[in-house]
């Protein structure tokens, strides 16, 4: 048969190449151009990145106990479908082995269902109980789709070092927008106090990244690539401290009742043994389910408890400070350690009597014998000696010099403890001094720096630091809780904390004649109930007058009770600072404190005819009336602010909203309303809105 | 033609074909075992997976077409009424005894086996129209002839609709590519395509613009033809006329169809196609809001496992959307996904060009014969193999409405798997005669 069609098998040619050619097109639109969002819609369908949350760092004391811990809470997660899609679904055991009814079982799988659907997982409980997690990891096999999921934990194993420790939470929307957080994430937990905030980068590690496929009904099938493209979680490195646990519980539970701090510092290193601000919390009460409730009370309290009274409440130093002056005046040259004052009772070279509690001839006969029996009279004219020495030209340049020795004992600043929040406390300047005595003054106004009192504001960390300076007679190393981070001692961020810092030339036995003193306080001066049994123990009282202000009106309140100490005498391994708020001398509860303390330390048990001590204290109630009236007021100050400042909004929304309500209806009752006009293209074009107004099918 | 010399015969057999033929199979096994592929580690032997049903149909497949090569080339010309004649026996069998599958009643079940007729009709209808068009004293331009032909191809397709496989039915249009080619007037081709134009543009554009547009156009072509126009009448006319067919087809077919004779959910496939919303007028029996249909999700799950390839693809066995039910009917209908999201464009190209040159090569193949027979029966399966290639991989791309039918060769299916086969093999064993005349 002839064959006269033979042109038309080009058309089918052709037909195939132009089909080939539009689909690898439209390939290409789709696949590398990603045309349609189809390609952008992948990334959040089959693959899902899971990121692994590390476990936080730890912190161990200085006998490697560990006193900040991660627990596993256990959550019940299902996706409702999947259950429903079983019928021999055992229920009835599953909410057996949970302990909890069927009822209320299926009203709140009911619940979250409404919420969520029935194809997204649930969380039906959160945080079970240790028993019941035993009881289903038992049977968890039996229960297809019920999944146990495991979340840290914070907690903290000795109740012990709120103060510290700090806590974390949740990150804020505010953190995330800061360049700081841009590697966190919404949900991520990130430390918001005490060391949790310092080391966050290190506590943290780092967090890792699953690629995890998952089925149409988003439940997990199994690792993407079989997990090549992974990035394991780096866990956050411990922190070794300096702190001995043991002796943070005594001194915590001695202070229970009391306002105030104790700080006791290793010299040699600078490392913080204890750290108490006093009334403190269970830390425990940060983490777990009822926290934020927790937090809450823990911020009503009327004793601030977050109130940080180590580092961040300042006291006049007292007594405490006159070794302080000694140094100075010896390392100025002013003074020698023979020199003597002849104080009879009082130091009335500047006109108006300074009082002095002691009055027997010598008893401020050398320097050794003031410190012992604390001579206000000698100290305010050695510190007018120091100041006014013909080595500064005047009394200006004498009170500036004062000011260097004051910031090179840490004074007057942040000594730069690695915790956030410290202050400085105050020392007064030249510039201060100008300022209330109108330019016109000598050392006759101030005398009474060298006996601790006047414009001295002292945090208790300053004043332990102090000490670490006359126990290394003459240096110190920065206060510092962190021995090691992980097991490395000499990490970068520990090397500021490595340096030496020298105060003053340790010649001519300078120190030991103020040690000499410290240790006749505790021997035959006002410490005698400080003796620690087998330990040279060094010490001072500080008893310190102080006011407030109540309603305008100035009021006297009871003596603050300050000690400082360092033990041993030779080669000393422990520096103590006590604050006791209006509590009285300072021999009555500062002194024993500090001295249960070492004891506790350098025997690492208390003996037992000293327990009674230690009851004693924990038994006392040494909070005053005062802080729970000043708080009243505080809150109901910041109560009516409040309310004004409501009432102020209220108005103003009011008005506003008025003007508002006011101009919409003379918009309505003068405007007309126009229809949008289409232009004739817009006519022309089917839009999905004109469909719906366009019948085009009425027959 | 008995006693058949192996080496002359091997030399006439077509190896690029069936290079081809292999490439095609072996991609489809591959693809249908990492659609199923989990990653745990059970071996690659399982009776129960559906990678190792398709390598036993291939190897089915492969015994028959060492029967087919090896048997006589007249015996398909001579066979192909009466097989024809039984295709149509069987489709009308399961029609009565069939099992109902989701609704359409198309699979013949013998024991553990079940067998879908209506892919194998289109061999012996490719067989019957070839027998038919290659007659000795056949004038195919006589109207007569045209009809026969016309209702040997699609008497089976009316059948398969009575089952309610209406995909399928329509496969049997591509025997219009055969019948083209054989001598079918160029008018019947271009108002097929003109219908198919006319009804996206009426869906399209709203019924104003849709007759301004068209009277736009027809007023242009009478100014640009007005002096014939003045000479004859008769230009004038015709194309009033087709204007005139043009406004009843837009304002009263296409509505009329689509509310009284389509189902609600054709009538979706159609818009999701063109990419649009289903206009109230045509939501008839589907309340309030139009949700997304099932059909409307596989292709948009398709489109999303297509193009998360990208460039070279995720690499083989590396698909996460071409498995655990991303896309539906991934193994059958869709499994070009997982070619493309493994592989990517690279090598969803690749797949392409492959089918490409499949056809390229039949065609090849068909115009080298001296028997029209072959000829016929090479553009029947040309034409078969070309509208399932056209319309799988565009529904998966979303360009085609979404019809349920395989992707050729490489589709989970042994029915299918083994009807291609066939055809193809047949094909070769004609093309080793092709310097015969068959009839």
């Amino acid at each position: 048969m002839s064959d006269f069609n033979q042109n038309r098998s080009i058309v089918m040619q052709g037909l195939v190449l132009l089909v080939g050619i539009v689909l690898i097109l439209r390939l290409l639109l789709l696949q590398v151009f990603g045309v349609g969002g189809y390609k952008e819609a992948s990334k959040y369908q089959a693959v899902k990145r899971k990121i692994v949350i590390p476990d936080r760092g730890l912190l161990l004391d200085r006998k490697k106990r560990i006193i900040l811990n991660n627990t596993m809470f256990y959550d019940l997660r299902f996706v409702p479908k999947v259950l429903k899609n079983q019928p021999d679904f055992d229920t009835l055991r599953l909410c057996k082995l949970l302990n909890v009814t069927r009822q209320d079982f299926d009203t709140l799988t009911h619940e979250k269902i409404m919420l969520n659907g029935w194809n997204r997982n649930i969380t039906l409980y959160k945080n079970l109980s240790p028993e019941a997690v035993a009881r289903l990891q038992e049977g968890i096999n039996d229960f297809v789709g019920i999944d146990l999921v495991e979340s840290a934990q914070r907690v903290y194993p000795y109740n012990a070092g709120a103060s510290f420790v700090g806590y974390i939470n949740e990150v804020t929307a505010e953190m995330l927008q800061k360049e700081k957080y841009a590697s966190y994430r919404r949900g991520d937990m990130v430390g918001i106090t005490g060391l949790e905030k310092q080391y966050e980068d290190i506590l943290r590690g780092k967090p890792g990244i699953q690629f995890l496929l998952q089925d149409v009904q988003q439940r997990i099938v199994g690792s993407y690539k079989n997990g090549e493209m992974d990035s394991a979680a780096v866990a956050g490195e411990s922190l070794q401290l300096y702190l001995d646990i043991e002796m943070q519980k005594l001194a915590e539970e001695m202070m229970t009742n009391m306002l105030g701090s104790a700080v006791a510092i290793d010299p040699k290193t600078g490392g913080i043994l204890s750290f108490v601000s006093s009334p403190t919390y269970d830390p425990n009460m940060q983490t777990g389910n009822d926290k934020s409730a927790n937090m809450r009370k823990i911020l009503a309290d009327a004793r601030k408890l977050t109130f940080n009274r180590a580092v961040q409440a300042t006291y006049p130093p007292g007594s405490t400070f006159k070794p302080i002056t000694a140094i100075v005046a010896l390392d100025e040259g002013a003074i020698t350690p023979s020199y003597g004052y002849p104080c009879h009772g009082g130091y009335y070279a500047c006109g108006k009597r300074i009082g002095c509690t002691h009055s027997g001839a010598g008893h401020a006969a050398n320097l050794t014998a003031a410190i012992a029996h604390s001579c206000n009279a000698y100290f305010c004219h050695v510190f007018r000696l120091s100041v006014d020495s013909p080595a500064n030209n005047n009394v200006r340049t004498g009170v500036k010099r004062w000011g260097q020795y004051m910031d090179k004992f840490g004074l007057g600043r942040p000594v730069g403890i690695d915790l956030p929040g410290e202050q400085g406390g105050n020392i007064p300047s030249v510039k201060y001094f100008d300022r209330v005595y109108n330019e016109n003054w000598n050392s006759c106004n101030m005398s009474i720096l060298g006996m601790g009192q006047g414009e001295l504001l002292l945090t208790p960390l300053q004043l332990a630091n102090a000490m670490c300076i006359i126990a290394n007679r003459g240096y110190y190393k920065i206060p510092h809780f962190v021995k090691a981070i992980g097991d490395d001692s000499t990490h970068e961020k520990l090397q500021p904390y490595m340096k030496k810092n020298v105060v003053a030339k340790n010649t001519n036995n300078n120190f030991e004649a103020v040690v000499d003193g410290m240790r006749g306080v505790i021997e035959f001066g006002t410490a005698r109930g400080a003796k620690v049994k087998g330990v040279e123990v060094c010490g001072k009282t500080g008893t310190v007058e102080n006011y407030t202000q109540i309603n305008g009106k100035r009021i006297k309140l009871k003596n603050h009770s300050v000690f400082v100490a360092f033990a041993p005498r030779v080669d000393p391994k422990i520096c103590v600072a006590v604050v006791v708020e209006n509590s009285g001398y300072g021999a009555t509860w500062a002194g024993p404190i500090a001295s249960l303390m070492i004891e506790q330390y350098l025997y690492d048990s208390i003996s037992p005819e000293r327990k009674f001590l230690v009851k004693r204290m924990a038994d006392a109630h040494l909070i005053p009336a005062i802080t729970y009236i000043r708080d009243s007021i505080e809150k109901r100050q910041e109560r009516e602010k409040y309310e004004k400042w409501k009432k102020e909004l209220n108005r103003k929304n009011d008005s506003i909203n008025r003007k508002k309500y006011i101009d919409s209806i003379k918009a309505r009752s003068t405007k007309k309303i126009k229809e949008p006009k289409e232009s004739w293209w817009e006519q022309l074009v089917f839009t999905d809105d004109k469909r719906k107004k366009h019948e085009w099918n009425k027959s | 033609m008995s006693g058949i010399n192996p080496k002359t015969y091997l030399q006439k057999v077509d190896g690029i074909l069936i290079l081809l033929y292999l490439m095609l199979v072996f991609v489809g096994i591959i693809s249908i075992y990492a659609v199923e592929h989990t990653g745990q580690n059970m071996g690659f032997f399982q009776m129960d997976k559906s990678y190792m049903r398709q390598l036993i149909f291939f190897g089915i497949g492969m015994l028959l077409s060492v029967i087919i090569l090896f048997s006589d080339s007249k015996l398909f010309s001579n066979m192909a009424f009466l097989s024809y004649g039984f295709g149509i026996l069987l489709l009308l069998v399961v029609l009565v005894i069939g099992k109902n599958v989701n609704g359409s009643k198309s699979f013949l079940v013998i024991g553990s086996i079940q067998i879908q007729p209506a892919e194998m009709a289109k061999f012996f209808t490719a067989l019957a129209l070839a027998k038919f068009l290659s007659a000795l004293d056949m004038n195919f331009a006589t109207t007569r002839n045209r009809l026969i032909a016309v209702g040997i191809a699609l008497f089976p397709a009316v059948i398969i609709l009575l089952q309610k496989e209406t995909g399928v039915a329509l496969v049997y249009f591509s025997f219009f590519l055969a019948m083209y080619r054989e001598g079918l007037p160029n008018w019947v081709l271009l108002s097929a395509f003109g219908l198919i134009v006319l009804t996206v543009a009426t869906l399209m554009l709203s019924p104003l613009t849709f007759f301004i547009v068209i009277t736009i156009i027809a007023i242009f072509i009478i100014y640009d033809n007005r002096r014939k126009i003045k000479k004859r009448k008769k230009y004038l006319y015709r194309i009033v006329g087709i204007w005139a067919v043009c406004m009843i087809f837009s304002q009263i077919l296409v509505p009329f169809t689509f509310t009284t004779i389509l189902k609600s959910y054709q009538v979706q496939r159609i818009y999701t196609m063109i990419g649009q919303d289903v206009p109230p007028a045509y939501a008839g029996g589907v309340e309030g809001e139009v949700k997304q249909t099932a059909s409307e999700y596989n292709v948009s799950q398709s489109k999303i496992a297509i193009a998360s390839g990208g460039f070279f693809g995720k690499g083989f066995l590396n698909g996460a959307q071409t498995k655990y039910n991303w896309v539906p009917e991934q193994r059958t209908d869709f499994i070009f996904c997982s070619v493309a999201e493994q592989f990517g464009f690279f090598g969803s190209t690749i797949l392409v060009l492959l089918y490409t040159g499949f056809l390229m090569r039949i065609i090849f193949i068909a115009e080298r014969q001296r028997s029209q027979f072959t000829r016929v029966f090479a553009y029947g399966l040309a034409g078969i193999l070309f509208f399932h290639v056209l319309i799988n991989l565009g529904m998966t791309i979303g360009i085609a409405p979404v019809i349920g039918i395989p992707l050729p060769l490489v589709s989970y299916g042994g029915t299918s798997l083994l009807t291609f086969t066939i055809m193809i093999f047949v094909l070769v064993r004609l093309d080793a005669d092709r310097s015969l005349i068959l009839r």
